[in-house]
């Protein structure tokens, strides 16, 4: 094994660690605020349970804004609020408070596209039967979108993991940090080759068993 | 109305024995528009009163837009009319809150063109939708009446099944054992077989006039099929333009005369339903 790759081993360990860290509180608070969000943004459109045209504008147009800035500058621009949140701004639970920031509008979105995908006549039916709203979001809308949720979680995972490389940008860690500093600062080529293949095989991995979980739990 | 009037003795030695009949559904004036995107409105149901008795299989027929289906829709609040009342045996739906609304949906039962099941849940949990949300967990409850429910429809041995395993025919007797799962009192279909073949709506009129037979579920339903009508229903309303142009009885009392195009097709098709003769379903639809 090349000396390069064989110093960096113990880091590389860390890096991983720091890597799904990241990951695991962004998409946790993706699901957790993002996964509600986007519920309501769903059920605030037009036709549905709590149709309101000026807070489903407002809260569209929230999202969009979110969503519109480019990483690197969420990052930035949010300092004075993560370090009022963790106490600091380096570091993967500084690096989280952005992700997450990023995630829950990015998720919020995927969630409402994918509620929209359910017939209308089997919400129609639910009503028809005297189900309530919070009856129909949990046993109407969420166990028909299931399978399209579990791909939109798939497609957001692999995304920031990708953006959880920039946080190194602010000392974040991660593989995808190692892989700029020392393949890419420091020409270490064998390192950097190693780091990529690593997240190759990360988001091969994440896509295969999204879909899986998709295609198993999907009876349509 | 007569209905409510004790029949004289002699009354009623002199005629045939007529069923007693009391209003279950009343529909009082209701109108419906709806907005359109280009700002405009359009009349769906035109202020209309319509009364239909307990027991009998209720027709809508009308063209595509006469406003058939939002009628039958504002029977079970699906649709809120703009005025009007909608009364379910005696009780004024339009009066109620959410709770109670959803309490009386219990009574009315519901099915669809397009079925309307949970594709992501089994035959089982779509026919235990209905009491599961009404708060029945007790399992073995649960498992008792979605087996009575499946027997009605005959579908006993599909009980594990997902919808997407099921023919179309046997997608809508799933629905009618879900609607019928909270023992309804009504049965409000919306054009239940036209998408199925000729042969399946056959067989699912044959269920559906056996469910009124058997457990007396007052059945309401929208068609655009003729043969449809004729083959089940007691009484019909022809809706056109948002009004209900004119009703019959189907029980070889009617009027010969019909003032209608509708209404005239109807008859006549009903008068050969009567001498026999065998209806072609796929023929007698509704172009």
């Amino acid at each position: 094994m090349p000396e390069d790759i064989v110093a960096i081993l113990p880091e590389l360990w860390i890096a991983l660690g720091q890597t799904l860290l990241m990951l695991v509180i962004g998409l946790g608070s993706a699901v957790l605020v993002g996964g509600p969000l986007g519920i309501w943004l769903f059920l605030l459109g037009p036709g549905q349970s709590l149709d309101n045209r000026v807070l489903f504008a407002v809260v569209g147009w929230f999202v969009n804004l979110v969503r519109s800035f480019p990483f690197i500058i969420l990052l930035v621009a949010l300092v004075p609020f993560t370090r009022a949140l963790t106490g600091t701004s380096i570091g993967p639970v500084a690096a989280a408070v952005p992700l997450s920031f990023a995630a829950i509008p990015y998720f919020a979105r995927l969630v409402e596209q994918n509620l929209r995908e359910v017939p209308r006549g089997v919400i129609e039916a639910a009503q028809a039967m005297g189900a309530s709203d919070l009856q129909i979001v949990t046993r109407v809308l969420l166990t028909e979108a299931r399978s399209g949720l579990v791909l939109a979680l798939t497609v957001l995972a692999i995304s920031f993991l990708s953006y959880s490389a920039v946080a190194g940008v602010v000392g974040g860690g991660g593989i995808g940090d190692l892989a700029i500093r020392y393949g890419y600062y420091r020409f270490q080529t064998d390192v950097m080759v190693l780091t990529v293949a690593i997240l190759v095989v990360l988001v091969q991995a994440l896509q295969w068993s999204g879909n899986a979980i998709a295609r198993r739990i999907d009876k349509r | 109305m007569s209905a409510n009037l004790p029949p004289s003795t002699a009354d009623a030695a002199r005629t045939a024995p007529v069923p007693i009949r009391t209003p279950l559904i009343r529909l009082d004036g209701v109108s419906k528009r709806f907005q359109l995107p280009d700002g405009g409105g359009f009349d769906a149901v035109k202020p209309t009163s319509l009364t239909i008795e307990r027991g009998e299989i209720f027709g809508l027929v009308g063209k595509s837009g006469a406003g058939k289906s939002t009628l039958l829709r504002l029977i079970n609040l699906l649709e809120r009319p703009d005025s009007g009342r909608v009364l379910v045996n005696g009780r004024d739906l339009t009066a109620l809150d959410k709770r109670e609304l959803r309490d009386a949906r219990r009574s009315l039962g519901m099915i669809f063109q397009q079925f309307n099941l949970l594709q992501n849940a089994s035959v089982f949990d779509n026919v235990a939708f209905p009491l599961r949300i009404h708060g029945q967990h007790e399992k073995a409850t649960i498992a008792t009446r979605v087996a009575e429910c499946l027997a009605l429809v005959g579908l006993e041995d599909k009980v594990a099944s997902h919808p997407a395993q099921l023919s179309g025919g046997q997608k809508q007797r799933v629905a009618i054992a879900r609607a019928l799962a909270s023992a309804p009192d009504v049965l409000l279909c919306d054009e239940p077989t036209s998408a199925l073949d000729a042969e399946t709506t056959e067989s699912l009129l044959a269920t559906l006039r056996d469910i009124n037979a058997t457990l007396g579920v007052t059945i309401v339903i929208v068609t655009h099929q003729l043969a449809v009508v004729t083959a089940l229903c007691h009484r019909v309303a022809v809706v056109e333009d948002g009004r209900v142009a004119e009703q019959f009885v189907l029980d070889g009392t009617a009027p010969a005369t019909a003032t209608t195009r509708l209404g005239r097709d109807l008859l006549r098709l009903n008068e050969a339903a009567r001498a026999g003769r065998a209806i072609d379903f796929a023929e007698a639809a509704l172009a």
